[in-house]
């Protein structure tokens, strides 16, 4: 079955976008992973979609792909602000919103 | 004339409004005509009243009017409603006769004072007042008048402001009144929840069928009657406020605190005195309060300094003489001693007020003395007033009135001896302390020089009330001495007349009275001999073991302020300083409750953007985690 | 007719917006679109007083006039509105005390003038809502709406610890209204399960048979909810905080309406709903009701801020307000509706009294005052006219109102009102300390102080006047609530006959009671 190498393969993506969410400071290369992160989830669906035969896995991936490029330029927008404002793009320097 | 009655107490509450929106603006001279003159004319129809009430009507039971009906439920119907019978129109005359008198006697007393509107305003209000309370039909408008009368005893009091003693004063006699007033509310409550009515006619008609003499409901009504009686007149243990209450000017004192207010206790009394009569154990203590009170305001009244003192004083004791009357059943007895106490005491307090005005606000009698020459007029009509509270036989009223008293409590069925016994020395005491006035004031060396008699306005109502003083008492002479009886037969109609204790005749009263009249002239005698040239009698007597207890004793009161100042006012402050709001430290609870979860809370919240991420994807992995397992 | 039921909330609350967008012309024109539209409303509501012949209704179920709409008919809610002689009575007060208070705020209010005006209005279409909803959804709806208006004109016209005081009392009376939305939306659910359709309507509700134990906990919310309104401890104590720090205005519509607004619920949702349980509920009420009258009277003894003393003495004549809606009879009811009346007046008055002393001094403290009297004597003379009536004075309205309480309480409770009667003698203390300390005394001021404006002094004068009236003369209130009350007690009676001992008179005194003139 093919499903199963894609799934293999959007774990992995996810699991990287993940770890690089997490480790990078630099807010652009956090939004580079949450975009992998995206299309890991795409690609599970895409395979979901491939293994039952149905057509709603490529239609939740045309989803992703939309919420991906609206959340991309809201967040693309933040960041400029951000970088405006603080002249750095290290996420750990903002903590405005703490409790 | 009679439907001109509801009038009397409405010209005056005229007055008052007139003299409260616009006194400001209006000239003494106008204020004084609206003053004297809504009372004068309350006098008048009073008179025109008295006239068709004394011939018109047959046998002058009672006559009714109603104004509107006050309250109006199916439960209780209360009119604004006059009732004019004997008893009432004695109370009437009095106040708007004396009380026209005063009014005339303040126009010049007060000449000088910058609240002239103010005074005659609150004086007019307190006619009004006193007016609706012995003419209500019913007790809830009794209870107005008694409430109202209260707040211009206050205001009255506290009418030079600007001393906070006086206002201290004049606080102290609301509240302790007060606390009468609502033992006499609970009454109130009793009676109409018992009997449906709060009508006085019908509350004593229904009491009298519906509870057997002696029965707990009734004792326990009287009783809280008497409470609020108390209050107002000035008797035990409720009497402290009366002294304290001379701050206010001396025509108040004379209008309020002597002739009519404080006797309210003895027309209410008098007024229910079917319902007292079904409580017997009731009327006994009114009887040992009166005496009670005598005692005490007498021999306070010995010792104090204050001229003013004085007379408050011997205004309880003479109440006290009212009380006992009622209270061994001699109604009319405790009428007619009303009548001419207003007379002689509101003469008193006037002739005082001229000493006080003459000497520019003295009223310490250790620095009077001498005054005979130099206030004629005063000394003269003062000596009246004085005669007549000690009771000199035979030409002044109080002789009359009080030895009709103790010759009741003589030969009253409800009397003990010892009753007897104690309102003669009573008797004694009250020739000694008057007198003891006449002679520090009016004679020896002269201490501090008085600046001339005062005007007619003040000279006039001394002259009429010293004649009165000297000539009411006509209307009632025992027949040992001639026998005139006038006031018994016309009090009658409302109060039964009192039955004497079998074995009582003329040859017992004739001893009863020449005891009196004896024991009254050794106080004046004896007053004569102390304070007379010779004070060092005086000084030595003070100065031995007893007297340095009792003088201190006596000029306190007895004690009873300390007493009340330890157990009440200092607790009740106590409670007042620091009362927080106790109930408000439960929510507190709630409040410190949510501020430490907010503490620990708000420390997850970090603001940085990459432990929110790891802390979703902990959570993520832990709830698949869950799911898996 | 129905639609003038309309007309009384929605003047208030159309020219709400138009008296903020007046703001621009200028700042009197805000005031004076506020003033019209409240006058008019009064005047509303006295056409609809002079027309509905008071002795007519019959009370629950026939209002003087009704109006029913529709609005969502799958969940039994309509837009429902019914005025019968309680809520009349309450809407005049609502709508001069609402003229006053504006009248109070011409020279208190001087920054965002139409945002307060357009707050003002609103809260007081809310109250006026409340004491026309008869669907309780609507009434919720009103009770609600009300607060939010209150909370912002406490939270940005206060003094100088509004916020404190701002969300204390949004706090306590939204947990209060929690209460009643459980409560209510239970009741609902209840009316489907038995008759198979919800419903919210008041008619529906009250002939709902409950069992013992889902009456106790529905009663107890309906009156905690009520009660955390009117206030009385332990649900008073946002109460001194709020009527201190609100301006005077806010505080005159806070204790003469809001409060009210607990009774009115008292009296028209608690009591007739639940009648047995509020029949075993009275003592513990009346004992809540003497409590608060002690309780109150003892802390306005204690306080030195002028305000904040006429707040606790407004919680000690609330107490009078639980004592009588729970005793249960003609007189005792009847004098709860006189002191729901007298207690707006005279409370009203106090408070404009320390708006103008505040504004001339800049202070609330007693301490820093003392022998006004000689300065500013129309300010004297008059908050000695309002501590004679917040004493309870003979001949003024307070008058009554306590007096009838506790005579309709005395025969049902008769130590509870003996306890209560001591509270009598504490309202002399603190009127007369406040009196003392305030106007008597020495003078401490030196410099010449106006004293009140014509304006100001022909109001209070005419409070004072009604004051005198209602005293003296208060049939129009008792009569038009008559049968309002008739009917409560109908309500509560029938039930609670069996628990209820009836004192055994005489029969002589029944004879004798029918001549009685």
């Amino acid at each position: 079955m093919l499903s199963t190498p894609a799934l293999l393969l959007a774990t992995m993506l996810f699991g990287l976008g993940l770890i690089g969410l997490l480790s990078r400071r630099n807010i652009l290369y956090m939004l580079l992973s949450l975009e992998i992160m995206l299309n890991a989830a795409a690609l599970a669906f895409i395979a979901g979609g491939a293994r039952w035969g149905q057509v709603d896995g490529e239609i939740m991936f045309l989803f992703i792909l939309t919420l991906a490029a609206a959340e991309v330029s809201v967040a693309l927008g933040i960041v400029l602000q951000l970088s405006y404002r603080f002249r750095t793009l290290d996420a750990d320097a903002f903590s405005e919103m703490r409790g | 004339m009679m439907n001109l009655l509801w009038l009397i107490p409405i010209l005056p509450l005229a007055g008052f409004l007139i003299l409260a929106l616009h006194g400001e603006h209006l000239s003494r001279r106008l204020v004084a005509w609206v003053g004297c003159g809504s009372v004068g004319m309350s006098a008048c129809i009073t008179a025109l009243v008295g006239v068709e009430f004394f011939h018109g009507l047959p046998d002058r039971a009672s006559y009714q009017q109603t104004m509107w009906n006050w309250i109006d439920t199916s439960e209780m119907t209360v009119g604004l409603s006059w009732h004019l019978d004997a008893l009432s129109f004695l109370m009437v005359a009095v106040i708007t006769g004396i009380g026209f008198l005063i009014h005339l006697y303040s126009t010049e007393y007060l000449s000088d004072d910058d609240g002239y509107a103010r005074f005659f305003a609150y004086m007019n209000l307190f006619v009004s007042a006193m007016l609706t309370l012995v003419l209500a039909d019913n007790l809830l408008l009794l209870y107005l008048g008694w409430e109202g009368v209260g707040l211009c005893s206050y205001l009255l009091i506290g009418f030079w402001y600007h001393k906070p003693e006086y206002g201290t004063a004049a606080q102290k006699a609301f509240i302790v009144t007060r606390i009468g007033d609502t033992a006499f509310a609970v009454g109130l409550f009793i009676i109409f929840t018992q009997l449906k009515t709060l009508s006085i006619q019908q509350v004593q008609t229904l009491a009298v069928e519906a509870w057997p003499v002696g029965s707990n409901i009734a004792m326990i009504v009287a009783v809280l009657l008497l409470i609020g009686a108390v209050g107002k007149s000035a008797q035990l243990p409720l009497q402290v406020w009366l002294p304290d209450a001379m701050a206010g000017p001396t025509p108040v004192s004379a209008l309020i605190h002597a002739a009519t207010m404080v006797t309210a206790g003895v027309y209410l009394i008098a007024r229910m005195h079917d319902l007292f009569a079904l409580a017997p154990l009731v009327q006994g203590i009114v009887a040992v309060v009166g005496l009670l009170t005598l005692l005490l305001a007498a021999s306070s009244a010995l010792v104090q300094h204050d001229i003013k003192r004085v007379l408050a004083y011997s205004t309880m004791s003479q109440i006290g003489y009212m009380f006992l009357a009622l209270g061994v059943g001699a109604w009319s007895a405790a009428l007619f001693h009303f009548l001419t106490h207003s007379c002689f005491k509101a003469l008193l307090f006037l002739a005082a007020g001229s000493v006080i005005h003459s000497l520019h606000h003295e009223q310490d009698i250790f620095r009077m003395g001498g005054l005979r020459r130099q206030l004629p007029w005063t000394f003269w009509t003062f000596l009246i007033g004085a005669a007549a509270m000690s009771g000199v036989p035979l030409i002044t009223a109080g002789f009359y009135s009080k030895d009709w008293i103790l010759w009741s409590v003589w030969s009253s069925p409800l009397s003990q001896q010892w009753m007897w016994v104690g309102a003669l020395l009573g008797a004694f005491l009250t020739g000694l302390y008057s007198f003891r006035l006449i002679f520090r004031v009016f004679f020896g060396e002269v201490r501090t020089a008085a600046h001339g008699e005062p005007g007619l306005a003040m000279r006039v109502p001394l002259v009429v009330l010293a004649g009165l003083s000297l000539s009411v008492g006509f209307l009632e002479i025992p027949h040992t001495l001639g026998g005139l009886s006038l006031f018994g037969p016309y009090l009658s109609q409302v109060l039964p007349t009192m039955e004497v204790r079998p074995g009582m005749d003329d040859s017992s009263e004739a001893f009863e009275q020449i005891a009196v009249t004896c024991s009254a002239l050794l106080g004046i005698g004896l007053a004569a001999f102390f304070f007379l040239p010779r004070v060092s009698v005086v000084d030595r007597l003070v100065g031995t073991a007893v007297g340095r207890f009792f003088v201190p004793f006596w000029q306190g009161g007895w004690g009873f302020d300390r007493l009340y100042e330890r157990a009440f006012i200092q607790p009740w402050f106590a409670l007042t300083r620091d009362a927080g709001e106790f109930l408000d430290r439960g929510y507190g609870v709630l409040v410190t409750g949510a501020e430490f979860c907010h503490v620990r809370l708000s420390r997850t919240q970090t603001g940085h953007i990459r432990w929110y991420a790891a802390t979703i994807a902990v959570g993520t992995l832990m709830l698949l985690g869950l799911f898996a397992l | 007719m129905p639609m003038t039921l309309w007309l009384l909330i929605l003047i208030p609350m159309l020219a709400a917006p138009l008296s903020w967008m007046g703001q621009q012309w200028s700042r009197h024109a805000a005031r004076w679109i506020a003033l019209g539209a409240l006058s008019l409303d009064f005047l509303l509501a006295l056409v609809l007083w002079s027309q509905g012949p008071p002795g007519s209704a019959s009370g629950h179920g026939s209002w003087l006039v009704e109006s029913q709409t529709s609005w969502i008919p799958r969940w039994g809610i309509s837009l429902h509105l019914g005025l019968d002689g309680l809520s009349l009575v309450l809407i005049l007060l609502t709508a001069f005390l609402g003229i006053i208070a504006i009248i109070a705020s011409w020279t208190d209010i001087q920054n965002r003038v139409g945002f307060f005006h357009c707050n003002v209005l609103l809260a007081l279409g809310g109250v006026i809502g409340v004491f026309l909803a008869i669907d309780l959804i609507l009434f919720f709806f009103f009770w609600e709406f009300m607060l939010v208006p209150i909370y912002l004109l406490i939270a940005v016209w206060g003094h100088a610890n509004r916020r404190y005081a701002s969300f204390k009392f949004f706090l306590f009376t939204q947990a209060g209204s929690l209460l009643l939305l459980v409560a209510m939306i239970t009741m609902a659910f209840l009316h489907q399960q038995a008759t198979g359709r919800p419903s919210f309507d008041y008619a529906d509700l009250m002939g709902l048979t409950l069992t013992r134990e889902m009456a106790w906990w529905l009663a107890l919310a309906f009156f905690i909810a009520f009660v955390v309104k009117l206030p009385a401890p332990p649900f008073h104590t946002w109460l001194p905080d709020t009527y201190t720090e609100a301006p005077t205005g806010v505080s005159i519509i806070l204790a003469g309406l809001l409060a009210k607004t607990g009774a009115y619920g008292l009296l028209r949702y608690t009591v007739p709903m639940f009648p047995e349980i509020m029949s075993e509920f009275a003592p513990f009420a009346m004992g809540l009701g003497a409590a608060g009258i002690l309780y109150g009277a003892v802390l306005a003894c204690s306080q030195t801020d002028l305000k904040r003393l006429i707040a606790y003495s407004s919680l000690s004549h609330m107490g009078f307000i639980l004592l009588g809606a729970f005793a249960m009879t003609e007189l005792a009811l009847q004098g709860v509706v006189m002191q729901l009346v007298a207690h707006g007046l005279s409370t009203g008055g106090l408070f404009l009294l320390a708006g103008a002393l505040y504004e001339r001094f800049q202070t609330r403290d007693m301490r820093q005052m003392g022998g006004l009297w000689k300065v500013i004597p129309r300010v004297a003379s008059m908050a000695l006219f309002f501590a004679c009536a917040s004493l309870g004075l003979p001949g003024l309205a307070n008058f009554i109102g306590e007096f009838l309480v506790l005579f309709g309480s005395y025969s049902v409770q008769p130590i509870i009102t003996i306890l209560a009667s001591i509270g009598m003698v504490m309202a002399a203390i603190y009127s007369l300390g406040m009196m003392q300390r305030t106007f008597f005394g020495q003078l401490r001021e030196t410099r010449s102080i106006p004293d009140l404006s014509n304006v100001a002094f022909g109001t209070l004068l005419l409070m004072a006047v009604l004051q005198v009236w209602l005293g003296l003369y208060p049939r129009p209130v008792l009569a038009t609530t008559k049968p309002v009350v008739d009917a409560l007690i109908q309500s509560a009676s029938l039930p609670a006959q069996a628990s209820h001992s009836v004192p055994v008179m005489p029969s002589t005194l029944f004879t004798s009671q029918a001549n009685t003139p």
